[in-house]
């Protein structure tokens, strides 16, 4: 049990602290921060899918005027950590996939480095390249442990014997796409060396983990590193990790004599260099008696990794802990392919194996005639069975009675394709969402007393758009008995105390768990009234229920879709997604957060795909004229709302997090309902009209 | 190749030296430091660039600086009055029509010019009517605001805002 915070400022409605700084385009983003004579950075890519650099001839671009250097792997500066091989360019003229780093033109001008980086002739010797996803490739293995430390395979009871023995069953495979984050602020770095070392404007999830990342490649110590970001544009877990184009803003600072080094990465690159969620075929098995109580489960997932460095999508890993069953049996196999790296995405392994096994649940209620929801609350589990101890709190059967009730789901035509209004064939379908509770050790939080009740609080925490300005702002004003006003929150920058990455929805309950414990440590340390001057810093207290508890948000998304009778014209009008995260600090910035997220899941549903070309290994839809995300008259009625969830065991504000459940089952959630509409199963993302042509 | 130009910039008279392959977007952030307007694809597919180039919404990056010598140029830091934020920057704050706030001067700019294009009696993709006064509904707001896209998913509430912000 955790001493628990008493909320006051927290759970009540407050404007964004920043929010005056954005709507005037004040706030300061990466490459907003003036700086005096920058050089100006273009980056060269290899324009083939596999093979090597054999010459670069760079005389006319070096010839023109305004370009200082053309970097190349064979002038560039020595790396010297070759641990991370996204990370360790221009060390030697190989090329890994289409789109990597090949070089870089630094020049006065961006308008002058651009028209020199095209007139840079490179050579090849091409080696075939090999880009195709299949579930039948004799390549695919099993990696160690997939993101995020699990396993990679777990086999519980007999999951063939109960499935052979099943009345009712289910064997589908569903297929999601290679898709991209595409934040709406572009990675960019602006790098500047001195004698104290490197520092870099950079647009991150978290400023000290690029300077973990970044600092042993130049063979520096941390503390000669300093990465600042106050306002980050987005980043839905492409800045979580630093990518290669980091590294070359710091090399290229290395060889421009003290002057500040600027990059802006353009959004085609980003397509190649900065992570992409992997695409998926995940079979699916389901067998479950005549009641509907599943008896065996089975998630086998095939998917993507960069042949250079691995990373291994976490696909299968809800399925071991969303539903009761006897017999499960959940696996990963990776194809190691010439593709640029993947990485995080919005809910990594939760959200793209959410939709196989929610849209095969939907499946199977229809097998077993009964309604989808009744089926998933007949499999309801008080119990994790991933880890096989008891859920701190779940609270999914109310979410969708609320939801049900407010959705108007007892209305909906229950024979698929029944429903015609005005030419439009009309559904509503449900998915369950859930996202696991990380924990994140390691914040720490520093607050001094200033006087008159007024209080500094520091930590590097980062904020992407998620509200922490504003919500550690209200945690740090409750653990400090005074009004928000009082508290002067400083973060986003290396010279804080250390603060983890803004991800896997963790940095609320990591960040303020350490201001919670800082500002305990300065009261006793100091009294109720600590002089102006009196420090308290801390990590957060040690947790013991993380140990005795299972511990995951939930959630169940409605969705109401329209598919055109003549065209297949699909249309989302209404979404409601009611979430159980535990408390909400800020009931403001938590709607805009979950709606946000299942906008993205509608994005995800209806619009998202990179289209890896076999012939080239291009990405070549790379901009967002393209690669479609949704645009305003995509978006119609979407509400999120949650229960009150009262949960003593998870950290003394009582938070779960909230940035990536809304994704998680959006898309099921549209697919079923676009069935339920149509009487046609989509099982492949995303939903494109012509699967809908009569 | 370079040219001398002269732009009013939120109010002020700016003369700068462009290349002339400069796009507004990059001599108002590079070479004029006016950093509100953002570059999200510098190619016109996601709007964050979006001034108001003589009152009208243009997307910066689009647009050659030479061009516009002698321009008037309006930001979203050059919309408020003195302290006071302009009524769509107001409704923005109050309806929390922003997350990380990159595409927001963009979507600032571009609301501000709808709203005077649909009292304009400019119709839209979805106006049913090509010749009656503009009925800005949700439908018409929402196609109106589609060139400004948002990643973090906050398109209701800018809705919510710009309906306010339109008082209907």
């Amino acid at each position: 049990m955790t001493d628990m915070l008493e909320p006051r400022a927290m759970g009540r409605d407050r404007v964004r602290h920043d929010a005056r700084a954005k709507v005037t385009g004040a706030a300061l983003y990466a490459g907003d921060h003036a700086v005096e004579r920058p050089v100006h950075l273009h980056v060269l890519q290899a324009s083939i899918g596999r093979g090597r650099v054999t010459s670069i001839d760079a005389s006319e671009a070096s010839a023109l005027d305004g370009v200082l250097t053309v970097l190349t792997h064979e002038n560039a500066p020595q790396l010297s950590n070759a641990d991370d091989a996204e990370l360790f360019i221009l060390q030697s003229p190989a090329v890994a996939f289409r789109g990597q780093i090949i070089g870089a033109v630094l020049a006065e001008t961006p308008e002058v480095a651009r028209q020199a980086a095209g007139s840079v002739r490179v050579a090849y010797d091409v080696e075939a390249h090999d880009v195709d996803l299949r579930a039948d490739r004799d390549d695919l293995y099993a990696p160690e442990e997939v993101n995020a430390g699990y396993a990679t395979d777990t086999d519980d009871g007999d999951v063939d014997a109960a499935y052979d023995a099943a009345p009712r069953r289910v064997d589908q495979s569903y297929r999601t796409p290679l898709e991209v984050n595409n934040p709406m602020e572009p990675h960019a770095t602006t790098a500047t060396w001195s004698e104290d070392g490197l520092t870099l404007h950079d647009s991150t999830q978290g400023v000290h983990s690029v300077r973990a990342t970044i600092a042993p490649l130049f063979g520096l110590d941390e503390d000669q590193v300093r990465v600042v970001a106050p306002h980050v544009g987005g980043g839905f877990g492409s800045k979580g990790t630093a990518h290669a184009h980091i590294a070359l803003a710091a090399m290229a600072a290395k060889v421009s004599d003290g002057r500040p080094v600027k990059l802006a990465v353009t959004r085609q690159q980003m397509f190649s260099l900065v992570g992409h969620r992997t695409a998926t075929i995940q079979r699916v098995r389901l067998a479950a008696d005549e009641a509907g109580h599943l008896t065996a489960v089975a998630h086998e997932v095939v998917e993507h990794t960069s042949r250079i460095k691995e990373y291994a999508e976490q696909t299968t890993v809800p399925t071991r802990s969303i539903y009761a069953t006897p017999n499960r049996r959940t696996s990963h196999r990776l194809a190691p392919l010439d593709v640029p790296v993947p990485s995080w995405m919005r809910a990594p392994g939760e959200c793209p194996g959410n939709f196989g096994p929610e849209v095969a649940i939907d499946e199977l209620a229809e097998v077993c005639g009964l309604d989808p929801i009744e089926l998933r609350v007949r499999n309801e589990t008080d119990v994790d069975a991933a880890t096989g101890l008891p859920f701190s709190s779940r609270t999914l059967v109310e979410c969708f009675d609320i939801g049900a009730l407010r959705f108007g789901w007892s209305d909906r035509p229950t024979v698929p394709g029944s429903r015609v209004v005005d030419g439009w064939r009309v559904g509503l379908g449900v998915a369950t969402s859930t996202y696991p509770v990380h924990t994140m050790p390691g914040s720490v939080a520093k607050v001094r007393s200033e006087g008159e009740g007024h209080y500094a609080v520091h930590i590097g925490a980062v904020d992407i758009g998620t509200g922490t300005w504003t919500a550690l702002a209200q945690i740090a004003a409750d653990a400090l008995d005074v009004a928000v006003e009082c508290i002067d929150l400083e973060i986003g920058d290396t010279s804080l105390p250390y603060a983890t990455v803004a991800g896997g929805s963790s940095g609320i309950r990591s960040w303020g768990s350490a201001i919670v414990e800082a500002a305990r440590r300065l009261r006793s340390e100091h009294g109720d009234h600590p002089p102006e001057g009196a420090n308290g810093e801390s990590e957060a207290a040690d947790n013991p229920d993380t140990e005795q508890y299972a511990m995951r948000a939930f959630g169940a998304q409605f969705a109401e879709v329209q598919v055109h009778c003549d065209t297949g014209e699909i249309r989302v009008p209404r979404m409601l997604g009611v979430f159980a995260v535990g408390r909400i600090v800020n009931p403001r910035t938590a709607r805009s957060q979950l709606v946000g997220g299942m906008t993205m899941g509608l994005s995800m549903a209806l619009h998202e795909q990179a289209f890896l070309d076999r012939a080239t290994g291009h990405i070549v839809n790379h901009d967002l004229a393209e690669y479609h995300i949704a645009a305003h008259a995509d978006v119609a009625d979407i509400e999120a709302i949650w229960v009150d969830e009262e949960d003593p065991h998870l950290n003394p504000m009582g938070t779960k997090g909230i940035g990536e459940i809304g994704i998680v089952g959006a898309a099921a959630a549209i697919a079923n309902a676009a069935h339920a509409a149509t009487g046609t199963r989509v099982r492949e993302l995303p939903l494109t009209a012509d699967r809908y042509l009569p | 190749m370079h040219a001398d130009i002269e732009i009013e910039v939120d109010g002020e008279v700016r003369s700068t030296t462009v290349d002339t392959r400069t796009t507004l977007l990059d001599a108002l952030r590079d070479r004029l430091g006016v950093t509100a307007p953002k570059k999200g694809c510098d190619h016109g597919q996601c709007g964050a660039c979006t001034v108001l180039l003589h009152g009208r919404r243009v997307l910066s990056c689009l647009t050659l600086a030479v061009a516009h010598d002698g321009a008037v140029v309006t930001t979203a830091a050059g919309v408020a009055v003195g302290d006071a934020l302009h009524p769509v920057q107001e409704a923005f704050v109050d309806h929390d029509g922003f997350q990380c706030g990159f595409c927001t001067p963009g979507q600032i700019c571009s609301a501000i010019a709808m709203l005077e294009e649909a009292a304009a009696g400019h119709p839209s993709h979805v106006t049913d009517d090509l010749v009656a006064p503009v009925t800005l509904d949700d439908d018409e707001i929402r196609e109106r605001m589609s060139g400004n896209l948002c990643r973090c998913g906050a398109y209701v509430n800018i809705l919510a805002a710009v309906r306010s912000a339109a008082g209907t």
